[in-house]
């Protein structure tokens, strides 16, 4: 913001795909004058802004709040879901982060249950069915306790925080040689597990959970920890771990609809 | 244009108890024969559409993002209010109304706040019920921190990202319902246009954004929960899909436009940086609890910060505002900074930014309890900055961020379309010309989980609709003219870009009707913005084409409805000759430089009515009683 670093001149490799039925492939574009206090989606912006005047179709990437937190950008940068920066979006990736003459491989997430829409979008829609076949409380609105009346311990809520900070970006997924969603099924699993108020539908919500993420086509975890290298919001493998001992629970307990209350 | 408020009569206290007993019910077993449209899926419309759904009702849900769970909502950082007098502070529903009220500049309507102020309560129990992982203290209850503009401590927060936890127990909630078969989700689709069929809104027309393919849907009732439309500014705290389409879109079918002047810039944003920038980002309000505001007594200070002795520091607020300092409300706060700015005091390269600083915090409770209350802000300031806020103190200034203006709505948050429902920040009602810190999200929820549930059932029961199918001409219509429309904007193939439109409106807005107004700024503007929509229609460029999918051609029909909302908006503003809450006209101040108003000619809602193309619309009167907190000057003193 201060100004400081002069201006850069990078090369994008950026992947094109009219829509979902089409090749697709690599087109080489120019980005002239970059200044570091630029984010990387306003370094796209202006080489947009150029395409158009040229009439060329922009390139058409996902985006909304830019601060990190709605989880609607889904880039690839060389290789890494949201870029190099640990722990960072690629709407909050500064072009600080990068020098002058950079080539930068950019590309959507790419993942069997994530279909390419087009260039950089993708169709994310089977996170929203693994949340719907489980993902909340069953409770009718208006039958809530008094928000006091069950005490939740301070490292519990804390614990479950840390889990419900997924923003669903889907970087996990992206950055997963198996192409798992297990990192964002679990931190759900696991804030949910962690509260009493997820308690009388822990081990159904886990096993519905699961299935929905097999039937779309996620892959499984074998212990690779990318998901957690590319999270940007820092979710730990623990989520996972805590959703296999439930899930094995489950299996052990038979948790069927008739034990669990009404998931679904 | 008739404005029936339609508030129930009696005690304030009890009016929505009783009018929840006069209100009609529709028979459980008939619920599934009726079907209601929810457009957006944040806060109000998310929470709407899922606790309709539970009750019974067919309910289709639009938004224009790729998941529910992504609606703007979900950056609301600091907190959500409630009164539970948890904190055995003084707290009250009466106290939670008043500061409402009061907070508002009296430009709110009595009975609305006051229901609000009673569903607060409500709302933390059904999210806490959620599972929504709220702050606590060690014994396990629920943690509270201040917010600007009370003296009590009633806001409840999970870290900076309570908008992102409440959002995801409303989406988790809706997800249940997706699941269930009750509802049905449709991402990736934007409202286009309004369905009216005698009189009464019947549907809307969306676009497929990924097929660019018009769809009607049709249904009982239609409810907009779509926010506000502050990206008029372009730079804004918005996302950058946020729009004011479907309200505007509603508006030309004959939904009144109620105050559409009334914009909330909020103090603590980073500032501007560069000519590319494409949005502007929110420093929590909480943070003022533990940061304070200064700048360097002396204009044209250059020396960095860590070397300005206290004694040469303005710690402006806290000097101006000696009960509630760096808690004051907004409006004011962000008044005070561009009064500092003005006099030359600014800090930062551009002049235009004022410190906010934790050293004295962070001397008293340490880096690490600092940290914990605030750790992803400082985080992300970092991000966007390059500067270390636990070493340096941030740089702030305000940005538009809200809007109190919207759709006017009843009592029962019906429009002037009857069947046309608007809740959360799309509507008017309950933050008057300013709103309180942590009140939108309190607001969003409410009228979506515990207002709007009763209020479609009723119209739904005391309404008898004939069957219409697609095939009907106004439905028809309706998607003629959307198809016209991108036609005609693809059409142009001008030499200007949409953003370049996007820019020159926002300059103008924020120049002549944002933080400070006047009448001279505000007629300049009147000419400025035909002016501008006029070549936008003849040298507008959009690439692509409207059967596929095209964010040009997206943002091109946001950028229209803003050059007509923006018109209005100056109109509003000129037309209130007084000052109110985040609505300063320079002519009217006190001689401290205070917001000045006229109870005597503007205590009263400003209705607009569309007129037709062209024509100047009706600016109708809906007046402002004030009964349970009398009308009086604020003072935060």
């Amino acid at each position: 913001m201060s100004g400081h670093g002069k201006s850069m001149n990078l090369t994008l490799h950026v992947w094109r795909q009219k829509n979902a039925k089409d090749k697709g492939r690599f087109v080489t574009y120019q980005a002239r004058s970059v200044s570091p206090d630029m984010s990387f989606l306003e370094m796209l912006d202006v080489v947009n802004e150029e395409l158009t005047q040229k009439g060329e179709e922009p390139i058409a990437f996902d985006h909304d709040c830019r601060e990190g937190i709605c989880g609607t950008c889904s880039i690839v940068v060389n290789g890494r879901p949201h870029g190099p920066r640990a722990r960072t979006t690629a709407c909050q990736l500064h072009m600080r982060t990068f020098k002058d003459g950079d080539a930068l491989v950019i590309e959507p997430w790419r993942a069997r249950a994530f279909q390419v829409v087009k260039d950089l979008i993708v169709d994310r829609g089977a996170l929203d069915v693994i949340i719907a076949a489980g993902g909340f409380v069953s409770m009718q609105t208006g039958s809530a306790p008094d928000g006091n009346a069950i005490p939740v311990p301070k490292t519990d809520a804390e614990l479950a925080m840390d889990a419900a900070a997924c923003i669903g970006c889907g970087a996990c997924v992206a950055a997963c040689p198996n192409a798992s969603a297990m990192l964002f099924t679990g931190a759900k699993v696991s804030q949910m597990a962690l509260l009493p108020q997820g308690q009388p539908e822990r081990y159904l919500r886990v096993r519905k959970m699961v299935a929905a993420m097999d039937d779309a086509g996620f892959g499984n975890c074998t212990n690779h920890g990318e998901c957690e290298a590319a999270c940007p919001k820092g979710i730990k493998l623990d989520v996972i771990a805590r959703m296999n001992r439930d899930y094995l629970k489950a299996i052990l307990m038979g948790a069927e609809e008739s034990q669990g209350g009404g998931v679904g | 244009m008739e404005l029936k408020a339609n508030i129930p009569s009696g005690p304030i206290a009890q009016k929505w108890s009783k009018h929840r007993f006069d209100m009609k019910l529709v028979n459980p077993a008939n619920k599934r024969k009726y079907s209601v449209i929810v457009v957006g899926s944040g806060l109000a419309g998310g929470a709407g559409a899922a606790s309709m759904a539970e009750l019974g009702y067919n309910v289709k849900c639009f938004c224009y993002q790729d998941s529910a769970r992504r609606a703007h909502s979900i950056a609301a950082q600091g907190g959500i209010n409630a009164s539970k007098n948890y904190q055995n502070d003084g707290d009250s529903v009466w106290r939670l109304f008043y500061d409402t009220v009061k907070g508002g500049d009296f430009r709110a309507r009595e009975a609305n706040v006051y229901r609000l102020a009673e569903l607060s309560v409500n709302i933390i129990d059904q999210c806490v019920a959620q599972g929504v992982p709220f702050a606590r203290e060690y014994g396990g209850t629920l943690a509270n921190r201040s917010f600007g503009g009370a003296l009590v401590s009633r806001t409840f927060y999970a870290r900076g990202q309570t908008g992102q936890q409440l959002l995801l127990g409303a989406y988790s909630a809706l997800m249940r319902q997706v699941g269930a078969g009750q509802v049905k989700m449709f991402p990736r689709h934007e409202m286009l246009e309004l369905v009216v069929i005698d009189g009464r809104a019947r549907g809307i027309v969306a676009r497929d954004m990924i097929t660019g393919k018009l769809e009607t849907h049709l249904a009982d009732a239609v409810v907009l929960a779509t926010g506000g439309y502050g990206n008029v500014f372009y730079l804004a705290t918005y996302a950058k899909g946020c729009n004011g389409t479907a309200i505007w879109r509603s508006y030309k079918k004959g939904a009144a436009f109620a105050n559409p002047c009334y914009t909330q810039i909020h103090p603590t944003c980073i500032p501007v940086h560069g000519d590319y920038q494409s949005k502007l980002t929110l420093m929590s309000e909480s943070l003022r609890n533990d940061g304070r505001i200064w700048v360097p007594k002396k204009a044209g200070e250059n020396r960095p910060a860590h070397q300005i002795p206290e004694e040469e520091r303005d710690y402006y607020l806290e000097r101006k505002y000696p009960t509630y300092g760096n808690l004051a409300p907004r409006d004011i706060s962000s008044r005070a900074a561009k009064q500092v700015c003005d006099e030359g005091r600014g800090v930062g390269p551009t002049g235009l930014g004022v410190y906010l600083d934790f050293a004295d915090s962070i001397q008293r409770l340490g880096a690490e309890k600092i940290g914990e209350k605030y750790g992803n802000l400082f985080e992300m300031y970092e991000r966007i900055t390059d500067e270390d806020p636990y070493k340096v103190p941030m740089r702030i200034f305000p940005a538009s961020h809200y809007t109190m203006g919207g759709l006017w709505v009843d009592y029962n948050l019906m429009s002037t379309i009857p069947g046309l429902l608007v809740g959360g920040e799309a509507n008017f009602s309950d933050h008057g010309a300013n709103r309180l810190g942590a009140s939108a999200l309190m607001q969003g929820l409410a009228d979506g989980y515990f207002v709007l549930p009763y209020t479609v059932g009723h119209y739904l029961a005391s309404t008898r609709l004939d069957k219409v199918d697609e095939t009907h001409p106004e439905a028809r219509a309706a998607v003629a003219a959307v198809d016209e429309r991108m036609k005609t904007l693809l059409s142009m193939k001008g030499k200007r870009t949409v953003t370049s439109f996007h820019r020159e409106l926002g300059k103008i807005m924020w120049e002549h009707c944002g933080m400070g107004r006047n009448k001279a700024g505000l007629e300049q503007a009147l000419q400025k913005i035909p002016a501008l929509r006029e070549e936008f229609w003849k040298n507008l460029n959009v690439p692509g084409s409207a059967d596929d999918l095209n964010q040009s051609l997206e943002m091109a029909g946001r950028v229209a409805d803003f050059l007509d909302l923006g018109e209005l908006m100056c109109q509003d503003a000129l037309e209130r000759e007084e000052s109110c809450g985040g609505h300063f006209r320079e002519e009217y101040q006190t001689a401290e430089g205070e917001a000045l108003r006229d109870d005597e000619r503007f205590c009263h809602v400003a209705a607009w009515e569309y007129a037709g193309e062209g024509k100047k619309p009706i600016r109708n009167v809906e007046p402002l009683v004030f009964e349970d907190v009398p009308l009086q000057t604020r003072s935060y003193k």
